[in-house]
């Protein structure tokens, strides 16, 4: 259920043929009143059902967060394990194009913050897939940070992940490109980034390996810290406001568990720290470039631009 | 004859057979009686949008002598809680309901526990109402193992999913959405079933409210919202909080329906009618005209805001429990001394649950981590100390 996922077909065409196919009983229209059909998706989930909840983005969670936190996540525990919320909340996450402040918000590190949610962000199609599948047949609650430019990129996609039942682990980070001399970590969109930036790199003699988190929590730490362990330098790339951010936590994550193994201080490279301005040129200052990217893992390999 | 004991308690002793009066032995039990008696309320339902229901109110000997001990029962607990809160053996939030049990007693008369109930922070009564047992309420009060969310939630969060009780909430409101969302399973499901979503005067004015209600009332959802006004919400008076305190009123295209709250009669007679429209019809509301002698929490002595005066008036002139010994003993169903028998009795019971509750112990410190998922696969999570206290989470 969600604004305008049926008769329009969905915002950004995600639900696009599910009110034909499966109908009016199960793609719900709602009125714009996010705390309202929140909590109403909320309530059938402790009732037994498994709704999805579509934010049309993400900033309008905001309006509903009540509902996520106290009223989802949080009931399993209060209830010792009587309550169970199987609910899935997604939409789109993080900066589009020339939107402006108020519609560019990453949540990723607030959501990701909370014991009781799951937080997943898909970048490539068979993330998509993997984990929305996953998300939904997981018993709790699920936020799925999608992203609205990559609605419109396209991926290869393997037999596999064609199969019906196709389902990704749900805290399993992806190695998408192997590398010796420095990690790489990032979500969503910027994984995207990432991998140019380690093109740049290897052609200047730095292999870099690229970690898609693909879940934010549970984080793998475990294949963070592995990575590292491997390549002794760290740079975390995300979009979220960088005070609190999810680089914040994976530093703090490699200092405690892999401090002799790094040979330079952890790099975050993360949205700049002001609300999104919407003139072209401000907004690519206030978003991570993968020049941002290659500059940085330069900096742990000590060599200046 | 003796009075047997409707309540499934286990604490009870062997029954004693008291000495035969006379007049006794020319009645049948009262605890079996199922003739058929009719009531009339003495206040009449206000409707908003609807036809009322009548005043006359169908019920049995055996119904009345239930609500008397099921409501008998909820005030000696909540009076209990208040002493074991200042014994500080109950900590944190305690909020009760003392003067509000029609509301549980009735509507648990009206339905069956297929209908769900969902509530917000004070949920004592309602959880008994629903088959909790006084066990599981002290010991959860006190946080202990036996408590009925295992000491991990506390006063405002009980649950009883086998009853469909789904708490137990501390967010003023939010239960609303919640309990839409329950009905909206109910309907989907074809469940012919309803969910009553109970809120306070203070919840009446959450935007939520309104959104849950305006989309249940698009999708003709089972949803009857409840509203138990104490004319209170915290310290403040409802006519300084509500622009409209006429709260059946405020669903505006959704009917509603005014209900003498502390007459379990009248309460189970709305609730039924509710039911009955919600099923066909889609939501209404309920406003209960209740009161609670307590003050809003055990941290307010509730005479701030309010007269001792006023206090005392509602207890003279309304109380739920002695309505119905009146009515009990006007109608010559019992005698005084069964109905304080009946109260000694659900004295012990209360006593011997706290007594129980107190032997149980406190979580183990491995709960620390159980249940903050339904699946946790392997997890790590942590303590303060990460470097002290880790777990992986089952």
């Amino acid at each position: 259920m969600g604004e305008e996922v049926g008769e329009y077909q969905g915002a950004y065409k995600i639900t696009k043929g599910l009110l034909e196919k499966y109908g009016p009983e199960r793609v719900l229209d709602t009125p714009i009143t996010e705390a309202g059909f929140a909590g109403i998706g909320v309530g059938a989930a402790y009732w037994g059902l498994r709704p999805v909840v579509e934010f049309m983005t993400f900033n309008f969670s905001m309006q509903a967060i009540d509902h996520i936190i106290n009223s989802a996540a949080k009931s399993s525990y209060m209830s010792a394990g009587q309550i169970s919320v199987p609910v899935v909340f997604r939409g789109a996450n993080g900066a589009a194009a020339g939107v402006g402040a108020q519609h560019s918000q990453c949540y990723a590190a607030w959501y990701g913050s909370c014991p009781g949610l799951k937080v997943l962000t898909p970048y490539s199609s068979e993330d998509a897939r993997g984990l929305l599948k996953a998300a939904i047949r997981d018993p709790d609650p699920v936020v799925f940070l999608e992203n609205e430019l990559l609605y419109g990129e396209s991926f290869p996609v393997s037999a596999e992940a064609l199969d019906s039942s196709f389902c990704l682990p749900i805290g399993k980070a992806k190695i998408e490109r192997e590398g010796k001399d420095v990690t790489i970590t990032a979500f969503s969109k910027l994984v995207g980034h990432a991998l140019k930036a380690a093109d740049i790199l290897a052609k200047e003699g730095i292999s870099a390996e690229v970690i898609n988190l693909r879940s934010i929590r549970p984080l793998d730490r475990a294949t963070i810290n592995a990575s590292v362990r491997k390549t002794s330098r760290l740079v975390t790339v995300e979009e979220v406001f960088p005070q609190h951010g999810v680089g914040a936590e994976i530093c703090a994550s490699v200092v405690e568990e892999s401090f002799d193994y790094l040979d330079a201080p952890v790099e975050r490279i993360a949205g700049a720290d002001v609300p999104m301005p919407y003139a072209a040129n401000l907004e690519r200052m206030a978003v991570p470039q993968v020049e941002d990217i290659v500059r940085a893992a330069k900096r742990t390999c000590f060599r200046s631009r | 004859m003796v009075l047997s004991r409707v309540s499934t308690s286990s604490s009870c002793s062997a029954a004693v057979l008291k000495p035969l009066a006379t007049a006794l032995s020319l009645r049948r039990s009262i605890s079996t009686d199922t003739t058929p008696l009719t009531i009339e309320t003495s206040v009449p339902f206000t409707s908003h949008q609807c036809e009322p229901p009548s005043r006359s109110v169908e019920t049995t000997p055996k119904e009345l002598l239930s609500f008397f001990h099921d409501m008998a029962r909820m005030r000696r607990m909540e009076i209990a809680a208040d002493s074991l809160y200042k014994s500080k053996l109950i900590r944190g939030f305690c909020h009760l309901y003392d003067g509000q049990e029609a509301v549980a007693v009735g509507m648990e008369a009206a339905i069956t526990k297929k209908d769900c109930i969902i509530t917000a922070y004070r949920d004592h009564c309602t959880f008994l109402g629903r088959g909790g047992t006084l066990l599981e309420i002290f010991g959860e009060l006190m946080g202990r193992q036996v408590g009925c969310s295992k000491g991990k939630g506390g006063s405002m969060h009980f649950y009883k999913k086998d009853a469909n009780f789904y708490g137990g909430h501390g967010i003023v409101g939010a239960q609303i959405p919640l309990g839409c969302g329950l009905a909206f399973a109910q309907k989907y499901s074809k469940d012919e079933t309803v969910t009553f979503a109970m809120y306070g005067d203070g919840a009446a004015n959450q935007g939520q409210l309104f959104e849950a209600l305006n989309i249940a009332a698009l999708w003709d959802l089972p949803a009857i919202l409840v509203c138990e006004n104490n004319h209170y919400g915290m310290g403040t008076a409802e006519w300084r909080a509500a622009k409209s305190p006429a709260y059946y009123k405020r669903g505006d295209y959704a009917p509603g329906l005014k209900v003498d709250g502390m007459d379990a009669l009248a309460v189970k007679q709305a609730c039924k009618f509710a039911k009955e429209h919600a099923l066909k019809n889609g939501p209404i509301i309920l406003e209960m005209d209740t009161y609670r002698y307590h003050g809003h929490s055990m941290s307010d002595p509730g005479s701030t805001y309010r007269t001792r005066d006023e206090i005392s008036g509602v207890r003279q002139e309304r109380d739920p429990v002695e309505r119905v010994r009146k009515l009990i003993l006007t109608h010559d169903l019992a005698t005084e001394k069964e109905l304080k028998d009946i109260e000694k009795e659900v004295r012990k019971e209360v006593d011997d649950a706290i007594a129980q509750a107190k032997e149980s112990p406190m979580p183990e410190p491995s709960e620390l981590f159980t249940n903050v998922y339904s699946k946790g696969m392997g997890v790590e999570s942590f303590g303060a100390d990460r470097k002290e206290v880790r777990a992986t989470l089952p």
